[in-house]
């Protein structure tokens, strides 16, 4: 029986080593998959600098995100002037499309009205109504990384979605959750267009974050979903609804447009993509284009040929909740057992969760449940305990600042599951090569090792 | 109270910009006010913990909801040669009750946690801008739980939101003053203890400089705080002289340093040749005025002539390899004034440098270096850096990270010369890894790859070419 540990009330009063993140950080990822977007920090000037740092680190990439810059007599007072300062200021240096507000700690412990800012700023500023203004709720004292990202896409759909009298039969909207990375995006788009469909995707950071060579400066995003696009989103036939944290914005969507959602927990697994084709082919009435078919082929081999090196290995997977949801159901797919699943905050998914023991946790918890383990997989900050303890890391979810190409790794749909088992399954792999020829030859580059026999050579 | 502390901050005589200010405007401080909208950088927080993490043995615990450790933890280049205790992070990690109902308990649990975990020389706990707001006294509850667990448990109050990261810096420093240095006695002093202010061995650059003060026989008594033991920095107030590396900081320590317990400061630095020798010839100098054997003077003109010669020797085979190449220097402080001087000492052009952090002595002396006609960039847009480097007027830029991408989507060379670089450049060894790192770039082979048209853009004639 799996049993939820919960913290930090009974366990700990420090969080040692923090998996988790705040929430403006989410909704400030969310944004930055709208185009020509400037994300906004409603708080003091620190929260932007940090949240941009991370961000810088993991992508690599220039980081539009700016801040209302909010000192001590502001927070006393209020912070309307310079929120409106702020966005006045953005709006005639940089002409976005969309300014995405995340509100903070800061102007969360004072209880700043964003409702009544939004109407008193449109009152004050007819000028500005043709920059798209979208304000999200994210204290930092409350949820996390992923229920920021999440209010922020719902308050998206609340602020610019807007019903359709017509349907577009052929086009379909993808809530994309914040476990999608940008390479992940491009991959569903691959899939989606293969059966003659258009995909809107909400946000769209394989248009954003995938790595861009602009022809001349910008301090906005460059390139995601168009705001236009967004509000079109009533038009589509149907809405795909990727991870639990995007549900509350698909309801929102759907109960706006009548467009029908379809809820997907995981998008990682051959069964879990089966699920995936199965809607597409329904929805387009078109068969499974070949590429595909050899795609879900490539697949089932590599199952085949890696099992023998996932079966009963013991993994702590540290992530947040969707993604940890998505790899621990992949790993329990191949045969491994996870032994602990560590989430930074709360959500319903941890009551779906199968592993041995499951908490609301960080990095020192991992330290200690993953003595014996026999890999860990966490982000880039799970290296220092990996090493205390001696046991591998696979760095997925955010921040990767260690690794290139972070935000273009693609571990959903057959070809994504696929390279998701052969990472994994090579590190079990090498570790096997290490301990069968440790002793004799450590230094023998070509020394063969074939783990266990099961590649089918006749090496001894 | 932290009201008081601040205006003592900006009431800082060893500070030149503030001298010259009338009484109002010291008033005001020298914190710039930030234009919501266009405002960068970090807060006070930030620069506190810059100043003071690097002391590797100390529990460092965040009071604060996660933003402010969990977005921030493991991102500095900071190097230590013993424990590695500062590299954890500890938050208290502050939830929706903690706000309503005050985190003080909170805090108590979290620092008896950690020191019975741990068992750390000391605990620094760093206040934030929400427990700030809801009236956490965290310097009650560290005296409280200094007492109840025998240990030194540092307030440090310096919440985001009253100011910059400068700010910060010297707020930091005042909890040294207040609650440290003076603490504890060394086990025996020589007349050659010296204290380093504002190094903090980013990269391991210190140590290519220890081995220079061991060798002419100048004890490092204290760094505040580069591969710092609390220990140490606790008896920075036994060292002869103290030398200040980034003058701006941390002023306040050093001139405080000199007022309480006599000891004389200078402000230095290790980038570039010429620099790292005077720093050499002032610290042996300074000791010797205060009674260390005259013999010091010697041994240090014997290693800063060999060194010289050294380096001097390995920075030959870049010279021509660097005649015309032309530098845009984008750094604050005494960085822009030492960086120019080392460059050209390799032969580079500089075409210019950033002056937003710097005093205005920093900007007399580069005025003083290389005449009215330099460029002295005050306030230049991210969007007029990219349109130099895209017209080709630099060959390369030096700046911190967050403005790399400038330089890079413009496709033009970029060296980190700031907080998250890999490599050390402080000393003589240092610049010849900076000459290096330099070479390395504009030599690379990419540059003339990434700058070629796609297939798509190129006209019929090159197709043509191509296939033949």
């Amino acid at each position: 029986m799996s049993h939820i540990q919960r913290f930090p009330s009974a366990a700990k009063a420090a969080s040692t080593n923090p998996l988790k993140m705040s929430q403006p950080l989410g909704a400030a990822l969310a944004y930055l998959g709208i185009d020509r977007c400037l994300p906004l920090f409603h708080g003091s000037q620190g929260c932007t600098a940090f949240g941009l740092v991370l961000l810088v680190r993991h992508f690599r990439e220039a980081i539009p995100l700016q801040t209302t810059a909010m000192d001590q007599v502001a927070t006393i007072l209020g912070g309307y002037d310079n929120l409106e300062q702020a966005i006045r200021t953005i709006v005639e240096r940089n002409k976005p499309a969309m300014i995405g507000v995340a509100t903070t700690g800061v102007t969360e412990t004072k209880g700043e009205d964003m409702g009544g800012q939004y109407t008193l700023f449109r009152q004050r500023n007819p000028d500005m109504a043709d920059t798209a203004l979208v304000f999200a709720n994210t204290p930092d004292f409350a949820g996390g990384f992923e229920d920021g990202f999440a209010a922020a896409v719902t308050a998206m759909v609340e602020r610019l979605v807007e019903p359709s009298p017509v349907r577009i039969p052929t086009q379909v909207n993808v809530l994309a959750g914040c476990h999608l990375s940008p390479g992940d995006v491009e991959e569903l788009r691959d899939i989606i267009e293969g059966f003659g469909l258009s995909p809107i995707f909400l946000p769209d950071l394989s248009l954003s974050m995938a790595g861009r060579q602009p022809a001349d400066f910008t301090a906005t995003s460059l390139g995601g979903v168009t705001v236009d696009q967004i509000r079109a989103m009533g038009a589509s036939a149907a809405t795909i609804v990727v991870g639990e944290h995007m549900r509350v914005a698909g309801n929102a969507l759907e109960l706006k447009t009548d467009v029908p959602s379809h809820f997907f927990n995981r998008l990682t697994g051959l069964e879990a993509t089966d699920k995936l084709v199965r809607l597409l082919t329904e929805l387009s009435g078109k068969p499974a284009p070949a590429r595909l078919r050899r795609q879900r082929e490539s697949l089932v081999d590599a199952m085949l040929d890696g099992h023998f090196f996932y079966s009963r290995k013991r993994i702590a997977v540290a992530l947040e909740p969707d993604l940890l949801y998505a790899v621990s159901g992949f790993l329990a797919d191949m045969g491994a057992e996870v032994i602990a699943a560590v989430s930074p905050t709360q959500s319903p998914v941890l009551e779906r969760l199968k592993a041995a023991t499951i908490m609301v946790g960080d990095h020192s918890d991992v330290e200690t449940l993953a003595r014996d383990a026999d890999l860990i997989v966490s982000n880039s900050h799970g290296r220092q305990g990996a090493a205390r303890i001696g046991v591998p890391l696979h760095r997925m979810g955010l921040p990767l600042f260690d690794r290139l190409g972070a935000g273009l790794r693609v571990q959903v749909g057959y070809r994504g599951t696929r390279e998701l088992l052969c990472d994994i399954g090579n590190l079990f792999l090498a570790r096997e090569m290490d301990h069968e020829h440790g002793h004799e030859s450590h230094d023998h580059g070509e020394s063969h090792g074939c783990g266990g026999g099961s590649c089918g050579c006749n090496a001894v | 109270m932290l009201q008081d502390k601040i205006q003592d901050v900006f009431n800082e005589p060893g500070c030149a910009t503030n001298q010259a200010k009338s009484a109002k405007e010291k008033k005001k401080g020298c914190t710039k006010s930030l234009k919501p909208g266009a405002a960068a950088g970090g807060c006070a927080y930030d620069g506190a913990m810059i100043v003071l993490q690097p002391i590797a043995d100390a529990a460092h615990l965040v009071h604060g909801p996660i933003a402010c450790l969990g977005n921030s933890w493991d991102n500095r280049g900071s190097k230590s040669s013993g424990s590695q205790l500062y590299r954890t992070g500890f938050t208290t990690d502050l939830s929706e009750l903690d706000v309503i109902g005050g985190g003080e308990k909170k805090l108590y649990r979290a620092i008896k946690e950690l020191v019975q975990q741990y068992d750390p020389p000391a605990v620094f706990v760093y206040q934030t801008c929400v427990p700030a707001m809801t009236g956490d006294d965290i310097a009650a509850v560290c005296k409280f739980a200094a007492q109840k667990l025998g240990k030194p448990v540092i307030p440090v109050e310096s919440p985001g939101f009253v100011g910059s990261k400068n700010l910060g810096n010297k707020l930091a420093g005042e909890a040294l003053l207040e609650h440290v240095i003076g603490t504890v006695e060394p086990d025996y002093t020589t007349p050659t203890d010296v204290c380093i202010i504002g190094e903090y061995n980013l990269a391991g650059e210190l140590w290519l400089v220890k081995p220079l003060l061991d060798e002419i026989g100048i004890r490092l008594l204290s760094c505040i705080s580069g591969d710092g033991r609390y220990r140490e920095v606790a008896q920075a107030h036994r060292a002869r002289v103290t030398m200040m590396v980034c003058s701006q900081a941390l002023v306040n320590v050093g001139r405080k340093m000199e007022e309480r317990y006599g000891i004389p400061y200078f402000e230095g630095s290790f980038y570039g040749v010429s620099d790292m020798s005077d720093t050499l010839r002032t610290m042996t100098r300074m000791l010797v005025e205060r009674g260390a054997d005259k013999s010091l003077i010697d041994r240090a003109e014997g290693v800063i002539a060999r060194e010289e010669s050294r380096v001097w020797r390995r920075l030959e085979p870049y010279k021509p390899r660097f005649d015309g190449k032309r530098v845009l220097l984008f750094t604050g402080g005494v960085k822009s004034w030492s960086m120019v001087s080392a460059l050209e000492g390799a032969g580079l052009t500089i075409l210019g440098t950033s002056t937003k952090k710097s005093t205005r002595e920093d900007k007399e002396r580069i005025k003083k270096m290389k005449g009215e006609e330099f460029h002295q960039w005050d306030d230049l847009k991210p969007r007029d850096i990219y349109k130099m480097l895209a017209d080709n007027q630099a060959d390369i830029m030096m700046s911190g990270g967050r403005s790399q991408f400038i330089s890079l989507k413009a496709k033009v060379p970029w060296l980190d010369i700031n907080q998250e670089r890999h490599h050390a450049y402080a000393g003589y060894d240092g610049i010849v890894n900076l000459c290096e790192e330099i070479d390395k770039t504009l030599s690379n082979p990419i540059w003339g790859q990434v700058r070629q048209p796609a297939p798509w853009e190129s006209g019929p004639s090159s197709t043509l070419l191509a296939a033949e």
